[in-house]
């Protein structure tokens, strides 16, 4: 095997079809780019799964003056009730999936929504006593929520129960989605990627054909043949992924941790050691995707 | 050193078979020259001996290979220890004269130390020194058949075939370029050549075998183009009109 007549050949072929060539970069670069995105995106959703799932608490509000009297007939939930629900809470039963448990009543509850709502017209009208007393519950294991609501709910003063994992649930759906469609879109240019490629390759092989006859005549082996097509493949390729590679972490650096980040700093959001985590994996399938298509090109085109 | 054994070549979509049970034994050695009509079946065979292609029955061994049976991943190596040149010469118009030599040899993955010495020793044997860094285009038709000569005998393949080497060249040319062959031959290559050219054949005097409809009409030693009545080995009988109808204006 000589190496410098080998890159001579795969020299010769990059730039005899400089355009095919550029196309399978940029094909290539947009396709992982998408692979990529998508994969940052998945990581991203998994970062914030385990970090609010475990702040996930369930709340347990108790029934108000101003509750509707289908659940809570009897009015404010009186101070044996909360005894009731908080010795309930101790049980036994109970006791083994909670971490812990604490109670907000009227007042707390009044602080926190002034100060969630400060500059909003509604915080000047709410009373204190139109906010539900809640029982804040930790769970040791956030999925198991069930329970305390089936517990809880439709017992004498308590208006209703809640996992907040419902309304995180949304949120991971649509970001969920966005991956998803990402993934899709990344697909369907890989396949075009991959058909660009083979195409490439034919068109080489065939303004190089009168090379490859002489090489067949002589004995030239399959392997010899082939090397200088498949690796003007991967080489494309290799330019278009690496593109893509630096695409995926300039994103990471510049608009995640450059701009998110600084404009939600209480989000963990995925940084560059994830990007240089997705960036390898990014070259990597594109030499794969490319070493194939060529290959499969070729072997077609040269039979002996 | 190449053995033909009952070989029967049918192509797809064609009634009569290109080859009728041929056999055919060519020694270690042997200039032999392959005689007969367009589509009588040379080609056919040149392209067994090649493995371009396998006969639909019968056997064709070549330099003790059983090219009937032979792996795909060996065709090439048994490829290398056979030289081929054709009437269109088959150069690289890129590629000057020794890079044209030197490219055969490369892809086969010799040493550039071996490309150095090899490629000149064979563009002198071929009279070609001094040509070496010219392009083929820039070369007559002559000289083109000697770079493609230089080209398939640089690796001393024990076998050379030659498929119409002269067809595209005028007589005097084609006398030099036999006289090439003459001497490969001499250094104990076989040398098996397909032509129409009657002058060549007759002046010779080498084995001819004959080919006509897929079958071998006359196999004899130092013979000329047309059958002779001294012919030693007649294969069957046959009608002077006919072949010389043939001979005459057979030509493609």
């Amino acid at each position: 095997m000589r190496f410098g007549f080998v890159m001579g050949e795969i020299g010769h072929g990059l730039r005899r079809n400089v355009s095919m060539v550029i196309s399978v970069i940029l094909v290539t670069f947009i396709s992982l780019t998408f692979v990529g995105t998508a994969s940052l995106l998945q990581l991203q959703i998994g970062q914030m799964k385990n970090y609010w799932y475990d702040r996930a608490q369930v709340a347990v509000y108790l029934c108000t003056e101003v509750s509707p009297g289908d659940v809570c007939p009897q009015g404010e939930a009186s101070g044996d009730l909360k005894t009731s629900i908080e010795e309930k809470l101790k049980s036994s039963v109970l006791q083994p999936y909670i971490k812990e448990y604490f109670f907000e009543n009227h007042k707390q509850a009044y602080d926190k929504f002034q100060e969630q709502f400060a500059g909003n017209s509604v915080a000047k009208y709410v009373t204190p006593n139109q906010l539900n007393e809640t029982f804040w519950v930790s769970l040791k294991d956030p999925s198991k929520s069930q329970i305390i609501t089936e517990s809880f709910s439709g017992v004498a003063g308590v208006e209703e129960v809640r996992d907040q994992r419902s309304y995180l649930d949304q949120i991971f759906n649509i970001l969920n989605a966005a991956s998803l469609a990402a993934v899709g879109i990344a697909a369907l240019m890989l396949v075009s990627a991959a058909l660009l490629i083979s195409t490439t390759i034919r068109l080489s092989a065939f303004s190089r054909r009168r090379e490859i006859g002489i090489m067949r005549l002589v004995g030239a082996s399959n392997f010899y043949i082939q090397l200088p097509f498949i690796l003007e493949g991967v080489v494309a390729a290799t330019i278009g992924s690496a593109l893509a590679a630096g695409a995926v972490l300039s994103v990471v650096q510049f608009f995640v941790q450059g701009y998110l980040a600084t404009k939600l700093p209480f989000t963990s959001f995925v940084n560059l050691g994830d990007g240089l985590l997705v960036a390898p994996a990014l070259i990597a399938a594109g030499i794969l995707l490319s070493a194939v298509a060529s290959g499969f090109a070729i072997r077609r085109y040269l039979r002996i | 050193m190449i053995r033909i054994e009952n070989v029967t070549k049918q192509y797809k979509g064609s009634s009569r078979p290109a080859l009728n049970n041929v056999s055919l034994e060519i020694e270690k050695g042997d200039f032999v020259f392959l005689v007969g009509a367009s589509g009588s079946g040379k080609s056919s065979l040149m392209r067994l001996m090649l493995r371009e292609d396998i006969p639909t029955s019968g056997s064709v061994h070549v330099m003790g290979e059983n090219l009937v049976a032979i792996p795909s991943r060996r065709i090439p190596f048994f490829r290398r220890k056979l030289g081929v040149v054709f009437q269109d010469f088959r150069l690289l118009p890129t590629k000057t004269v020794a890079q044209n030599v030197a490219f055969s040899l490369e892809v086969i993955g010799k040493s550039q130390g071996f490309i150095h010495e090899a490629v000149p020793d064979v563009l002198a044997m071929v009279g070609l020194e001094g040509k070496a860094d010219r392009l083929p285009g820039e070369l007559s038709g002559g000289e083109q058949q000697r770079v493609a000569l230089a080209r398939a005998i640089v690796n001393k393949p024990a076998v050379l075939l030659a498929d119409e080497p002269t067809g595209n060249l005028d007589p005097a040319t084609s006398e030099g370029i036999m006289a090439l062959l003459e001497r490969i031959n001499l250094a104990g290559t076989t040398v098996v050549m397909a032509t129409h050219d009657r002058g060549i054949v007759d002046r010779l005097q080498k084995r001819v075998v004959e080919m006509r409809e897929g079958e071998i009409f006359r196999d004899q030693r130092s013979a000329g183009y047309i059958k002779t009545q001294t012919d030693s080995h007649p294969v069957k009988s046959w009608n002077l009109a006919v072949d010389q109808s043939w001979s005459l204006g057979g030509d493609e």
